[in-house]
């Protein structure tokens, strides 16, 4: 990849002159690096310790799974609904609140809005705790609080979904031309009407592309969140499992998949339909 | 708001440069202490080559830009001093047209007219877009006056250069301007629409009586609109008179060179 390219020997007397890729430092400084990456794979394979004898029964084992989740027992569909329809509430709700919280901070956290260094850098630190720590992490904590149900799921998904979309929401207003917002100030309108006719015309189609996605993301994330007492289709999940009743538990699967194929197609049409 | 009329205003419009100093970097001024008095009447144009302070020179007078030092009197107040609302109130009385036209490309060609009004609508009536119907009243008559009557609800972005100047231009006549700033109109635009674009521009602020500043680097365009030519080299004026009076000579201390005279 780094071969060296001479060109032919030019006319007597002139250099001739070569080029490569990289330097003779940074091809030694790549093959290390190659060497590090191959040493960290056989390291992490030793580590997660497989055990040969489920190795070898794991197709069994699966095909055994699938047989006994076939056929769905449909005298559990009723709760299957109920949590469904709990799920989509919840991801629906934590979505508008997690807009409502992330605003704000995205406003705090974009510099050409804010012109402060230290409230840019709060801002930040806001949506990166909200972003490091798992939405299971956030239910596990509210759940803790409010007790279990879809009050701790929907406050979990908001908190969660705020890093996200604050994230999103700055760099897209930071990204925004700033040829409209001088003619606007140089109009002498105030700051609020800069913000909803210079700024918000801009961001719109970021705004909702963003709320959809997180909107589909949500959907997938409260469906695992009854696993933790959040309330949800997960609650359902969890009993099927705790009982061992796989024919329960694979109605429930196959609900999720369902709906996880439903919600993308429905946010991609509209995502196309909506964002000029 | 209230409309003066035209000679009464004329004193009213003038603006009083003195001074005036901008430093980006300490210690390398781009305009080496500027004085000079635009009188509130007809066309003005500052011709020079770039990166001498032209626009500069112009985005200080409505603070797009701080000056460093120096002062700016217009209407009986020193704009390089003002701050906050102040600012914002004198800034509603100073028109500008920029080079990229600077529209809001996803908002209908009617509505980048009516931001012309921000300065004067409270924020609350424009975010429900219940402009004063006078304010839309106007901005379709300047509209069919810049020949963009059937263009109303399209998109700013659905319209081509020239078109967008037009815009441009409208805008900064809704605000009802005591003076027109433009930084480079025609600079993107090829030369037919470019004498278009000043043709409009001199009409319409002509018929209103306000005095227009224009940036420009045709000095032909310059000499066939501007009742008088302020010619910048090296962060001062190097020439200042009426059309008739500048020479090639002129244009060499000011450009440099004179091959491209040719």
């Amino acid at each position: 990849m780094s071969s060296p390219n001479s060109l032919p020997a030019g006319p007597a007397g002139k250099e001739v002159r070569r080029w490569t890729r990289f330097t003779p430092a940074e091809r030694v400084g790549r093959s290390l690096v190659y060497l590090a990456a191959v040493i960290a794979i056989i390291w992490s394979v030793k580590t997660i310790e497989v055990i040969p004898e489920f190795l070898y029964d794991a197709p069994a084992q699966t095909l055994d799974l699938f047989a006994r989740m076939w056929p769905f027992d449909w005298a559990f569909w009723p709760k299957v609904v109920d949590g469904l329809i709990e799920t989509l509430h919840t991801a629906t709700l934590g979505t508008i609140l997690s807009i409502i919280l992330a605003v704000p901070i995205a406003l705090l956290a974009a510099r050409n809005i804010t012109r402060s260094v230290a409230l840019n850098s709060i801002a930040h630190v806001l949506l990166v705790s909200s972003r490091s720590v798992n939405s299971l992490i956030w239910a596990l904590l509210f759940v803790a609080i409010f007790g279990p149900g879809a009050l701790a799921g929907t406050l979990a998904i908001a908190f969660r979904s705020i890093g996200f979309v604050g994230k999103l929401l700055a760099e897209a207003i930071e990204e925004a031309q700033k040829g409209p917002i001088e003619a606007l100030t140089a109009a002498g309108a105030p700051p609020f009407a800069i913000l909803t006719k210079g700024y918000w015309p801009q961001v719109e189609p970021s705004f909702w592309s963003v709320a959809l996605f997180r909107w589909d993301i949500n959907v997938r994330e409260s469906a695992v969140l009854g696993l933790v007492g959040a309330g949800g289709i997960g609650v359902a999940l969890d009993a099927a499992i705790n009982n061992l009743y796989w024919d329960q538990a694979g109605l429930v699967l196959a609900t999720i998949f369902a709906v996880i194929v439903a919600t993308e197609i429905v946010t991609s049409s509209i995502r196309s339909r909506i964002i000029q | 708001m209230n409309m003066q009329p035209d000679a009464a205003a004329a004193a009213d419009r003038s603006l009083v440069i003195r001074n005036l100093t901008k430093e980006y970097r300490a210690g390398q001024p781009v305009l080496k202490g500027i004085s000079v008095t635009i009188e509130g009447r007809g066309v003005t144009a500052i011709i020079g080559p770039s990166g001498t302070g032209k626009s500069t020179l112009i985005r200080c007078i409505n603070r797009l830009v701080d000056p460093t030092a120096g002062e700016i009197l217009f209407q009986g107040s020193d704009l390089a001093k003002l701050s906050g609302v102040e600012l914002r109130q004198a800034r509603r009385r100073i028109g500008m047209v920029f080079q990229e036209y600077n529209l809001v490309e996803r908002l209908s060609v009617i509505e980048n007219l009516l931001c012309g009004r921000l300065g004067y609508v409270p924020w609350w009536r424009t975010l429900t877009r219940r402009f004063p119907d006078e304010d839309v009243a106007h901005a379709f008559e300047l509209l069919d006056a810049v020949g963009l009557g059937d263009f109303a609800t399209r998109r700013a972005d659905a319209l081509s250069g020239g078109q967008r100047q037009r815009v441009g231009i409208a805008r900064a006549i809704m605000q009802n301007p005591d003076v027109i700033l433009a930084d480079e109109p025609t600079s993107s635009l090829d030369p037919k629409t470019s004498v278009e674009i000043m043709e409009i521009l001199d009409r319409l602020a002509g018929e209103r009586g306000i005095p227009v500043v224009v940036n420009i680097h045709n000095v032909d365009l310059a000499k066939r609109f501007a009742s008088r030519i302020i010619g910048m080299a090296r962060g001062t004026i190097a020439f200042d008179g009426p059309p008739d009076a500048l020479t090639e000579a002129h244009l060499i201390d000011i450009y440099g060179g004179e091959g491209w005279l040719e």
